[in-house]
């Protein structure tokens, strides 16, 4: 045919398949099972791995078994690694932009800036790492011959529910912390905007993050949620992505089945800016050594 | 010496405290909004003296009316509290904590008399403890800025506080200092079996014209507790006790307000080959037998290296066997009564298991006297991780001996709980103490002491032994509205 053969031929673009990242991997659910991500105006975007109670508790077990070797680690060599993710991110901004301004529906501008925010997060943290022992700590003078320091220790696993908007930021926000303070994360990612996450997961894979020290899961916080709620291997929860009030009454209450300590949403917070020190002391919990002082 | 230098007992005259110095009342009644007032429906409740088994006093008991104008009272007295600057709820702390002093020896009769504890104990660790931790808290009121919590933490507003009986006053100090110097409010339940010594704190309060409902003291049994925490007009919980009701009050929250939890545990005491071994084993009885082992953190799983187990048991029993068990107001007495007629079941049944299961039992041969609730220093040897002994909290003078081989093995044993309160290691490594502290999952890890408290050191477990701590600037976040 005439007109085609004067014009270029049109290239078939590769599209992604969307797959979660549980220990260094990027298995599809277990379940097999997958939904529609659509973007704002319920375009097909593409479809998203349904995680499910089985991949949920491979994350935790993939968690559980790198968080030694992450908080074994130097802080000096975590702060590294986070700065590392922020390098990564920075080359992947259009990437990032793209999948924010078209699936929260924004315009580029405000995703470029929703982005930059990100990347810089990371770096805030990562200069964090080596800080968190000499911000949260103390030596403490005690009334009699001993020397009595406290030092922040991470949590362990813990297990974060991401917020839906914004949906790099807010992920961001809430593991960059986790992170610095040397606990090993299982996410789940914004339900409807999980493609920021899972390009995220890409990015983290490819910054010196050991394997399994981050695990996100794209699907429902309402289905998964429960079963990392109740899970006697995840040390705290942060039900920061949670607004539903009756999800989080559930999620607390199984929580307390291993007396997990919880995060809830606040309302009141804005993830757009750099937070105070709550973020972080939830991060981790404070232990305390005595040792006598004599010659 | 027929009966060799390390047996011989000395003879001790009694050395009793003298008890007129802390007159009881025939009843008392609930403190609220700055008065004493006796409960609306009237319930009383008795108090026993472990040691004789005889009654005390009748303290109220306060039911979910009560509970309900307490905390009206807190919140009314909040405002004004929060507002007042500083530098002047400093000072009111100071002058509790100097009329605490001046009236220790009091409370330290009150407390053995109630309790069971032994005078000296209440006397050197309890009172001044208590002391201490009003004091501390109260420089603290004036310079919440500087305490890492943002330039200018708000108090969260009236605070539920839930204590247990094995440190009354200590514990009340622990919940009441830091919540009153960051400007919140409180209602504080006591154990119901330990209700003196927080009443007669409350009378220090009208001492100090500390202002009418600052602090409020609902004596009363565990349906006051739950009316307590489930009253919708609080704004934090903060809970000492088992991690049983830990649960159960996270579950009845289910985050509605922040809540802090410090409860069971089932403390590894790690006692490595090079260590000095009669250091140790002062250690160790400091660990598991002060306070009768009602203590959270108590060292109720010793770890020994396998070769010097023996040695160690045997220097054990020695130190034992000289421990005096008898009258809590005796001086000399190193062992009182068990608190109550429940916690003594209890202990005896998990005794009975350990037997059960087979460890190998061996009994102080101290006589117990005929009257009250008592229980000998127990040690158990041959015993392993899966026996009930070695995993479930005992709250009494019960020591389970394991062995380990390699400080790996002693690591992972010591972290074989789901408790994560607190440990002990004892080495003369230097580096050795540093990684297995390090190792340990646990809130407070005592090198070469064990059992040592301070206001300035915080204090709290992590696994189900809770979330939070009491004590230094960290002990300040739990209430307040921080950064």
């Amino acid at each position: 045919m005439p007109t085609e053969s004067r014009s270029e031929p049109v290239r078939v673009d590769v599209r992604k398949t969307c797959k979660l990242f549980i220990n260094g991997a990027f298995p599809r659910s277990e379940s097999g099972r997958t939904y529609v991500v659509a973007d704002s105006r319920g375009r097909f975007l593409a479809n998203a791995a349904l995680g499910s109670r089985k991949d949920a508790r491979d994350a935790v077990l993939a968690a559980r078994a790198a968080q030694p070797r992450w908080w074994g680690a130097t802080a000096y060599n975590r702060g590294q690694v986070l700065y590392r993710v922020a390098e990564i991110l920075e080359g992947r901004r259009e990437q990032f932009i793209d999948e924010v301004s078209r699936g929260e529906g924004i315009t580029r501008a405000r995703a470029a800036a929703q982005v930059a925010e990100s990347i810089d997060r990371w770096v805030y943290y990562a200069g964090f790492a080596d800080k968190v022992s000499q911000v949260l700590g103390s030596a403490n003078a005690v009334a009699g011959p001993y020397f009595n320091l406290s030092v922040p220790e991470p949590n362990g696993v813990m297990a974060l529910i991401a917020p839906e908007r914004p949906s790099l930021l807010g992920l961001v926000a809430i593991t960059a912390p986790a992170l610095a303070a040397g606990n090993a994360c299982v996410i789940v990612a914004s339900q409807a905007h999980p493609l920021p996450a899972i390009g995220l997961s890409e990015v983290l894979a490819t910054s010196d993050v050991p394997g399994g020290v981050v695990n996100i899961l794209t699907g429902s916080a309402s289905e998964i949620g429960p079963w990392l709620a109740g899970h006697r291997d995840v040390d705290a929860l942060d039900l920061t992505g949670v607004a539903d009030a009756a999800l989080a009454t559930d999620l607390v209450q199984r929580a307390a089945g291993s007396v997990t300590r919880v995060r809830l949403a606040d309302p009141a917070e804005d993830l757009t800016r750099v937070p105070g020190l709550g973020r972080l002391r939830f991060t981790c919990q404070v232990k305390t050594v005595w040792h006598p002082i004599g010659t | 010496m027929t009966s060799g230098p390390t047996t011989a007992l000395f003879d001790y005259a009694p050395a009793p405290e003298a008890i007129g110095i802390a007159p009881i009342a025939n009843s008392y009644d609930l403190f609220i909004g700055g008065q004493f007032v006796p409960p609306v429906a009237g319930g009383r409740l008795a108090t026993v003296n472990p040691a004789t088994e005889q009654i005390l006093t009748e303290v109220g008991l306060a039911d979910a009316a009560d509970v309900d104008r307490a905390v009206k009272a807190a919140r009314r007295a909040q405002e004004g509290w929060a507002r007042m600057r500083g530098r002047d709820r400093g000072k009111l702390l100071f002058r509790i904590a100097r009329l605490m002093a001046e009236r220790s020896r009091e409370l330290a009769v009150l407390e053995t008399l109630d309790n069971g504890k032994p005078i000296r104990e209440s006397r050197d660790v309890d009172i001044p403890l208590a002391c201490a931790h009003v004091f501390y808290h109260a420089g603290w009121a004036d310079k919440l800025g500087y305490a890492g919590l943002g330039a200018n933490p708000r108090p969260l507003g009236v605070a539920a506080q839930v204590i247990p009986w094995n440190f009354p006053l200590l514990m009340l100090a622990w919940k009441i200092a830091p919540a009153l110097a960051t400007g919140n409010t409180v209602v504080l339940k006591p154990a119901e079996t330990t209700p003196l010594t927080a009443l007669r704190f409350a009378e220090i309060c009208q001492q100090a014209d500390l202002p009418p409902g600052v602090v409020n003291i609902l004596t009363g049994g565990p349906q006051t507790g739950a009316a307590l925490i489930s009253h919708p007009g609080i704004d934090k919980v903060a809970f000492t006790g088992s991690t049983e009701v830990g649960r159960s009050i996270q579950r009845t929250l289910a985050g509605r307000v922040p809540v802090t939890l410090e409860l069971g545990g089932k403390g590894a005491n790690i006692i490595f080959e090079d260590a000095p071994i009669d250091q140790a084993v002062e250690g160790i009885v400091e660990g598991i037998f002060f306070n009768q082992g009602a203590v959270c953190c108590a060292g109720s799983r010793l770890l020994v290296a396998e070769p010097i187990v023996e040695v160690v048991v045997e220097a054990l029993q020695r130190r034992l066997a000289t421990l005096r068990l008898g009258d809590p107001m005796d001086k000399n007495t190193d062992i009182g009564a068990i608190n109550s007629p429940d916690q003594l079941a209890r202990i005896t049944s998990l005794v009975a298991a350990g037997v059960a299961e087979g460890a190998a039992c061996w009994t102080s041969p101290a006589p117990l006297p005929e009257r009250g609730y008592w229980c000998a220093p127990t040690v158990f040897t041959g015993v392993h991780q899966t026996h009930r002994i070695a995993r479930e909290e005992i709250f009494g003078p019960v020591l389970s001996v394991l062995t380990f081989r390699t400080p790996a093995e002693a690591l992972a044993k010591a972290n074989d709980t789901t408790y994560g309160l607190a440990a002990g290691v004892w080495t003369e490594k230097g580096s050795r103490i540093l990684a297995i502290a390090e190792g340990l999952h646990a809130g407070v890890v005592w090198a070469n002491t064990y059992n040592r408290f301070d206001p300035s050191s915080p204090f709290g477990g992590v696994k189900e032994s809770g979330y939070g701590r009491e004590g230094g600037p960290q002990g300040l976040a739990g209430y307040v509205h921080a950064d």
